[in-house]
Parts: C-alpha cells; structure tokens; sequence
C-alpha cells in the first residue's frame, strides 16, 4: 500500500515535472519588445525624414513609402491595425543611436546592411526590402557619360552613410579623386546640387531616382550608368530580441511570399473564402492556427499584413513604378522574374 | 560595451571636403580630430576678429548723433538679435549658393580672385625653394620691433632698425615669391589657388553678424557707463568728438567690456558646430557625424567634442581673464 503511494507520488512528481519542463517551450514566445508595443498600443517606427519611394509624407501629411508600407504591415500583423504606427523621422546621422536607445522598436530607413553595423554597432539585420547601389546623377549639361569622368567633381551626399566610404574606394579605385560634400538631410542636399554647389548628386539608386525627381526641372539631370556600390537596403532591429527579429522576419517573407502566390490586396479575401488546399497557401492567408502561434502571434496575422499592404509587388508598383518615380524592378524583382528577392519557405 | 579610443589610430576612408592642412582618405580618425578642429578654430578665429570689429562700429553708430547712422545700427542689432542663428547661418548659406554664378561663369574679381558658387578662389603664394623660410623672417623681425624702438628710445646702437628690419623683411618676401598660382577652370572645377568654401564665408558671416548685435550692446553700454564728465573734459581740453572717444571714452570703456565680451567669444566658439548644418566640416559634424555613424563609438566621439570644446572655450577665457587683470586699473 505504501509502496504503490509512493509510486503514485513519484508519477505525480514525473508530470509535474515533465509539465514544468513543458513550460519554458511555451514562454520562450516571449519578446520584450514585442510585450512593450503591444502593452504601448503602437509601433515605434524609424523611418526617413523624407525621401519619395522609401518614406514621405504627402500633401495631408500622411506618411507613404515602401519603408512606411513595412511599418504599417508589422503593426497590422502585431497590433491588429496598420494604422497604430507612430512614425521617427530620423538622419543618416542618429538613426543607429535612436534604435540603441529604444526610441523606436524597428529602424527601416533605406539603411544598408555591412558588417560593422552587425558586429560593431550590436544591431540586428533581419532582411533586405531592397536590393540597390551606389549611382551618380549629373546635370546634363555637363556632358558626362560615365562616373569614371568625375575627376575633380563635388558631389553632394548624406553623411554618416555608407555613401562617402564607396565613394573614396571608388576614387581611389579608379585612380581619380571625387570631392564630396556632405549634409544631414536629404532636402538641404537636393537644393545644393540645385544651386549648383556640387556637380552632382550621389545615393543609393533608389534614393538617386527620389533625388532626380525632386529637382525643379528633373530632364536636366541624368543618372550614370555606373553602380558603384553593393547597397541591400532593409530591417534593423536591436540585438538581443530574437522573437522580436523574426516577427520583423517573416513579415517581410509574408509580403514575398504573396507575390510569389499571386496574393494580393484585392483577391486575398476571395482565396480564403475558396478554402484553398494548398498548405503554403493556408499559412500564408492564417488559416494554420498552430502556425502562427511559434511567432506568438494570433493566426490571421499575415492576412492582416496582405490586407493592409498589399505584397512586395503591390508596394514597389506603387512606390517606384511607372506611375511613381519610374525605376525598373531589377534585381528587387522576385527569384522567380530573375531578381534577388527570394522568400525563405513557409514551413 | 567597451570603452575605448583605439579606434583613433584607425583608417577613415572618408573625404573632408575642407581642411587646412593635409588630408587623404587613408589617414587615421586621430588626424581627422586635428583635421576639423582646425576648421573649427579657424570658422572662432575669423568669426571672433569680425564679429568684434562689426560690433564696435555698431555700437559705436547705436550712440552716434547722425540719424541715419542710429537708425541703421538699432534695425540691424533688432533683427539679428531677434532671430534663431542657426536660421540666419541656413540663410546666408541659401542666398549665397542660390546667388552666386556656377563655376564656368565666376565672377572675376580684382586680384585673379574668382567668386562662384564654388567659393572664392584665390590666388595662391609661391614660394619656390624658400619655402616658408621669408615668412619666418617677417613674423621674426616684427616680434623684434619693440625691442629695437626700445633701444631706439635710448638712443642705443641698432636703434635705426626699429622701422627698418621689417620693411627689409618684406623685401625679402616679395623678392623669394617664386609665382602666383592663379585659380583656373578646369574640369568641374578650378585647379590652383586656394579656396574659401561658401560653407565656412556662410558661417563666419552668421555667427559674426549674430556676435555682433550683442557686442554692440556691450559697447553702447560701456560707452554709456562712462561717466559724463569725462566727455566733458576732454571737449574742455579741446579734444574733437573722435578724438575724445577714441582716447578718453573707449579706452575707459573697454576695461568694462571684457568680461562680457568673453561670453560672446565662448559663445560664438560653441555655435561654430552650427556648421553642421551647412556642411561645414567642423568637429560636430565630422565627429559627432560622420566618425559616430562609422566607427559606432557615440560615448567617445561625444567625449572628444565636448573636451576640446572645453578646452577651447578655457583657453579662451583663460586670455581674457589675464588680459582684464592687465588692463584693470591699478588701485592702490
């Protein structure tokens, strides 16, 4: 009799413990940030202070933007509501700071991934939204057709950017020298390049195109051929919040994914209500409960992200195609179109 | 994180697009510190030298009898002091670059000097195989005069080169000039010459022009503070109105104004990292800009910015505080 108690007491103890055990699988779904939005109600967003194609507000003062579209789809996802964004504007200059310090939960301001800000600078890269390099607008009447011309030229840049780095090598490179000039904001270096201060203007390839069409009349200025720089563009987040990192992740695989399966903002709620069989389609549009849950996230997270934005396609359209500035998809082209943009498998 | 100042000795990689000595790609971040505190002393010096001047002759003009002159000097003093710095730097910066002419058709000025929209560009000194050997001479002998004018006072032996050895000096110095290297179009830009950039004429004008209005209030107050008697006496003794105020009023003024006008000087020292804000590559915007963003190294950089600032701003008042003390009056 007592020896069966006891047995009993020790497989009680055994599932209390094995339940304990259990536990930390369940809580290891916990992110401070992810707990600090949710509890604030709204994501804390850096963004550009303005540049069109990546982030700007309009005429109402409503932020718009490819970077803007990604901040609005994580709140989507994590708050239920692409509206509760509260938008940082932040320079070249301090947005690394601003991220450290917790000001904003997640930096995405056309800012390249390199080595020293992984390692150096305890930032966390989580995904490239756009893959560009560093390219040279001119004023035509300059007669220049090719960056290697430069010797001797001003070129307006941002600092504290990756930008006047290339910009050396590159000279050094070429075994010529291109002077730079440098500024905080993007709007007090357009207009020196307007007025003439430098020959030129020098960004990504994106911004280089925002730049041009800024400019009072923009057929004056061309851009060089040349890129001379490997720039991927994308997601900062601080170092040490894994959770947090893959939510930011696999938002951005969402919005690939969704252009890889024809998902988009209009149809979305068409193939729901189809009861698609195809499993990749069930996660992508939430109806795999169990799957969202690993991010500690509610089931129709991604739906959310689809109805809000759109996918990456929609976004690039709307931001930098034809009817907007009128860059060519390239490289930020899907995998499958001969780009780089390569979704990671939603299994 | 680690705190430490390594990574001074480490290559940059960036261009400073203004420097005043010496300045590649490859050289460390130590030399970038020396490089833009340069640019920083030289934006204080120039904006200090100016900013007095200006101001003394606004205060003056604040007191002066004519109308005109009062009227003119108030509406100045009232706007600039009235108005954000920063503001009026962005401003200059914007009216100069949007006024100027590009580069291919600068404005020639007398002397081979150009002004574009690229800065004023000089000609530029020289010096063949002396080298810096004449000027040397020039700034030797001038430090000698006193000397020489007091062995002149006492009818001593060499007293004659009191006036004499300086102006051989510049013989010299005009005899060893090897060529002028005119500024000249080519490419983008004008090789030769040196270059003033529009960013550092922006600056200097702004913060002068700020100083300024606030050295004018010095100086009227000062002038006002001076007793009226003194005026009085010296137009009793026959002095004219300059003469009574540059030899009676001002010199009992300026005892007054120092400690004030130190302030400005610390002021203006401070506000040269308003620079940044035009591109001026000063301390703030190299260091607090560019070497934060590339190295990561925020405690650091602050660190350096607000030390050599410190300093700076000590060695100032340090000056001053000996000059007051040596122009006080001796009572006894």
């Amino acid at each position: 009799m007592t020896s069966l108690r006891k047995l009993a007491y020790a497989a009680a103890l055994a599932v209390c413990g094995l339940g304990a055990a259990g536990l930390p699988a369940e809580a290891q779904v916990k992110s401070a940030t992810l707990d600090a939005v949710k509890k604030r109600g709204e994501l804390n967003c850096g963004v550009d202070t303005g540049i069109p194609g990546f982030a700007f507000q309009d005429s109402t003062g409503k932020w718009k933007g490819l970077d803007v579209a990604y901040c609005r789809a994580i709140a989507a996802a994590v708050l239920g509501d692409a509206e509760k964004v509260k938008y940082v504007g932040v320079t070249t200059k301090v947005r690394f700071t601003v991220l450290q310090s917790g000001e904003i939960d997640v930096l995405i301001r056309d800012s390249t991934l390199t080595f020293t800000r992984d390692t150096q600078l305890n930032l966390s890269p989580i995904a490239v939204n756009f893959y560009a390099g560093q390219a040279f607008m001119v004023k035509k009447s300059l007669k220049v057709a090719s960056s290697k011309e430069l010797n001797g030229a001003t070129i307006c840049m941002l600092t504290g950017a990756t930008l006047e780095l290339n910009i050396a090598d590159y000279g050094a490179a070429n075994g010529i020298k291109i002077n730079s000039l440098l500024f905080d904001k993007p709007e007090e270096a357009f207009a020196a390049a307007e007025a003439g201060r430098c020959d030129g203007y020098s960004d990504d390839s994106g911004s280089v195109a925002a730049a041009r069409s800024t400019m009072k009349t923009p057929d004056d200025w061309m851009i060089l051929p040349e890129i001379i720089s490997k720039e991927p563009l994308g997601i900062f987040a601080r170092e040490g919040d894994e959770k947090w990192g893959d939510i930011l992740k696999w938002t951005h695989m969402i919005l690939l994914t969704a252009e890889e399966m024809g998902v988009t903002k209009a149809n979305a709620d068409q193939i729901k209500a189809s009861k698609p069989v195809d499993p990749f389609m069930q996660r992508l549009l939430g109806l795999d409960e169990d799957f969202s849950k690993q991010l500690g996230l509610d089931g129709a997270w991604s739906y959310r992200i689809i109805k809000a934005v759109g996918n990456y396609g929609e976004i690039y359209d709307e931001y930098f195609g034809p009817k907007a500035l009128g860059l060519p998809r390239g490289t930020n082209n899907l995998w499958t179109k001969g780009g780089l943009q390569y979704a990671l498998p939603l299994r | 994180m680690n705190f430490g100042f390594a990574f001074l000795s480490q290559r940059t990689g960036f261009d400073i697009p203004f420097h005043v000595v010496p300045w590649s790609t490859a050289d460390s971040y130590g030399r970038a510190l020396w490089v833009c505190l340069l640019n920083t002393l030289l934006a204080a010096a120039i904006g200090i030298v100016l900013g007095s001047l200006l101001g003394f002759l606004l205060g003056v003009m604040r007191l002066s009898a004519n109308w005109l002159a009062r009227s003119l000097s108030l509406a100045i003093i009232e706007i600039v002091r009235n108005t954000p710095q920063l503001l009026q730097i962005i401003f200059w910066y914007v009216v100069m670059i949007q006024a100027l002419p590009p580069p291919r058709n600068g404005l020639a000025l007398p002397g081979g000097m150009i002004l574009s929209v690229r800065g004023l560009n000089m000609p530029s000194i020289e010096m063949g195989t002396a080298g810096l050997w004449p000027f040397l001479l020039l700034v030797a002998s001038l430090c000698l005069v006193p000397v020489f004018r007091g062995l002149r006072r006492r009818r001593r032996v060499f007293g004659w080169a009191a006036p004499l050895l300086p102006a051989i000096a510049l013989v010299v110095v005009l005899l060893s000039v090897d060529h002028l290297d005119y500024p000249t179009l080519r490419g983008f830009n004008y090789v030769g010459g040196v270059v003033v950039p529009p960013e550092l004429i922006a600056l200097v004008a702004g913060l002068s022009l700020y100083m300024s209005a606030f050295v004018a209030e010095i100086v009227r107050a000062s002038l006002q503070g001076i007793a009226k008697g003194q005026r009085e006496a010296a137009s009793s003794l026959g002095l004219s109105g300059a003469q009574a105020l540059f030899l009676v009023i001002l010199p009992q003024a300026l005892r007054v104004m120092i400690p004030q006008l130190t302030n400005q000087y610390l002021n203006l020292t401070k506000s040269t990292s308003l620079g940044a804000a035009i591109a001026y590559p000063e301390l703030v915007q190299i260091y607090a800009g560019t070497v934060l963003n590339q190295t990561g190294r925020a405690l650091e950089t602050m660190f350096l910015v607000m030390i050599i600032f410190l300093g700076i701003n000590l060695a100032i008042s340090g000056f001053m505080a000996w000059y007051n003390a040596r122009v006080a009056i001796v009572e006894r």
